[in-house]
């Protein structure tokens, strides 16, 4: 558990940005600590996106407060992403520049003497694994090469904060592992994490505590496990039934059996503490599904509880 | 102070990225003056000189140089702050990356012009070194030709990053080039001058840049200058304040949200 020496390392109470009518996020209050990885889980749209973009200060604050280092954003924001690691959900790179010069050319935006740079931009690949690629152009690098070169520049002021922006989305599950790992290593340097995600694996593998989001609000807190234990039951029973053998109402056979039910389109979830009694227990009752699968819960569980949806569509 | 310092170290990006690519457009920046000078100034001047009723008795070529100077200078910067603008915004994004750090929209901006202007410094001076072989500068003080060149350049290319900035989609440079930049190429006292328009063409000459440009370089080489020339100096210098305040408008309202 990060515990918080005297401030928090980022305030928001009551934060709202609003484009013309429309509103991104509204209202939402939390707190990070320093050396935390906190996450904001939550769909497309939830208004994930405009609450890092406030933080990086780089997109005003429509109402309520923000404190980031112990400054406004409204006033220091020159100051305050001096401090920061931004990783955008959408690569910034220079394409015809090579890996290196990415890193050294970012370092200058910060004012950090081209000497040191050479240095730190050599160290920096070396982390990410792309050495190799130092004096190659950036163009022909794979999708999960480019985050990782994203990260490395996104290190080169040696930020006390990451903010990543859905650091995985797009990549393959290998490179996600590996963007998984060099996150997980700077965190047990103790580089404080601000992440979004609309990944419960990502979200569970990170997060020391996340929020769920949803429609611009927070609508649950908590370390994974809370929140699991708090929405969710230990196990899951996924029924799948072939066209037309689905029974139109399933409390006949689950009654007593679980302690909850979500109809999902593709299938029945029952909730359980013990998921091969449970799947016993139907099937003793004469209910034969397609495909019976028992699995632990997960975030996506605890996010289809609380908003009803599921947060992939 | 501190604005102008920041702003450096997107230029720094800039050159950087140019660095890649200077080898080509040092070619064409010698190549370009030396074509249009051979056509215009020595072939079509032969049959201009001819017939010549020229103020002073000059030749078409040390009439056209000059302009063709900072016509050019107009075309490279209308050209290099339209696509690459909209590219740093919405197709490679650089400028996002720059603003996820110290710098402020401010210092992109004017990084971005300060490349423009390091350019048309560049371009310029090859420009007038060119025409001075050709024998087409007569007085000393053409060499100042290179500044004022140097300040059409930075008219249009503030105007026109300040209308990229604000645009969505690059159609709309396919349609300033051909209705605006072509047209000013071609009317602005660059080939003939203007006095020679039906009148309300001529009248909007005088407001082009380019205009008050060409005149002020023409008069600079023929070293026949009037103060008049300070009047063309000051258009231009507003041209490029007004630019640059439109285009802090524009790069705010577009990357502010």
């Amino acid at each position: 558990m990060a515990s918080g020496n005297g401030h928090p390392l980022i305030q928001a109470r009551n934060l709202v940005k609003r484009f013309d009518d429309f509103v991104a996020v509204d209202g939402i209050d939390f707190d990070l600590q320093r050396g935390e990885a906190f996450g904001f889980l939550g769909p497309n749209g939830a208004g994930k996106t405009s609450t890092m973009r406030m933080i990086g200060c780089v997109s005003p604050v429509t109402d309520g407060t923000l404190s980031v280092l112990g400054m406004d954003p409204a006033r220091d924001g020159v100051k305050i992403r001096g401090r920061l690691g931004v990783v955008p959900q959408q690569d910034t790179l220079d394409m015809e520049l090579t890996v290196r010069e990415n890193v050294i050319i970012y370092g200058r935006y910060f004012g950090i003497p081209r000497k040191q740079l050479g240095a730190r931009a050599d160290e920096l690949l070396e982390f990410v694994e792309l050495t190799e690629r130092a004096n190659d152009k950036v163009e022909p690098l794979s999708g999960g090469m480019k985050r990782r070169l994203t990260i490395a520049r996104s290190l080169v002021n040696e930020p006390e904060v990451m903010l990543l922006d859905e650091p995985t989305t797009g990549l393959d599950p290998q490179a996600r592992h590996v963007v998984w790992d060099r996150l997980y290593r700077l965190k047990r340097q103790g580089v404080t994490l601000l992440l979004t995600t609309h990944y419960m694996d990502e979200a569970e593998q990170l997060c020391d505590r996340l929020v769920v989001m949803d429609r611009g609000k927070i609508v649950a807190e908590g370390s994974p496990r809370d929140l699991i234990e708090r929405y969710s039951t230990r196990e899951v029973v996924e029924l799948r039934f072939d066209d037309g053998s689905r029974p139109d109402d399933l409390s006949h056979w689950t009654d007593g059996l679980v302690s909850r039910v979500e109809s999902l389109p593709d299938r029945v979830l029952l909730y359980t503490d013990d998921g091969d009694a449970a799947s016993h227990g139907i099937h003793e009752r004469g209910l034969v599904p397609e495909a019976v699968l028992v699995r632990r819960s997960t975030l996506e569980d605890v996010f289809l509880h609380l908003t009803g949806r599921s947060l992939i569509e | 102070m501190s604005s102008l310092a920041l702003a450096l170290r997107p230029l720094e990006f800039f050159l950087t990225q140019y660095k890649r690519v200077w080898r080509g457009t040092a070619v064409t920046s010698v190549v370009t003056p030396v074509v249009y000078l051979l056509a215009l100034g020595v072939g079509l001047g032969v049959f201009v000189d001819r017939s010549a009723d020229l103020p002073n008795g000059i030749s078409y070529l040390a009439f056209v140089a000059p302009g063709l100077m900072a016509a050019t200078a107009m075309q490279m910067a209308t050209f290099e702050a339209s696509f690459p603008v909209l590219a740093a915004i919405k197709w490679d994004r650089q400028y996002h990356a720059m603003l996820a750090t110290p710098l402020r929209v401010r210092d992109v901006m004017l990084g971005h012009q300060a490349f423009f202007a390091f350019r048309l410094v560049l371009t310029a001076t090859v420009y007038f070194v060119v025409i001075t072989a050709f024998g087409a500068v007569d007085s000393p003080l053409g060499v100042l030709a290179i500044p004022v060149t140097v300040l059409v350049g930075l008219s249009f290319s503030t105007a026109i990053a300040a209308w990229a900035a604000h645009t969505k989609t690059e159609v709309t440079f396919i349609a300033i080039f051909r209705f605006l930049i072509l047209p000013m190429f071609l009317f602005s006292g660059t080939f003939f001058p203007i006095s020679t328009l039906p009148t309300p063409l001529e009248v909007i000459a005088w407001f082009t840049p380019l205009w008050h440009g060409v005149t002020l370089c023409r008069d600079l080489t023929l070293g026949d200058v009037s103060p008049d020339d300070f009047l063309h100096l000051a258009y231009l210098v507003a041209c490029v304040t007004v630019g640059l305040l439109a285009a802090r408008m524009t790069y705010r309202k577009r990357l502010v949200v």
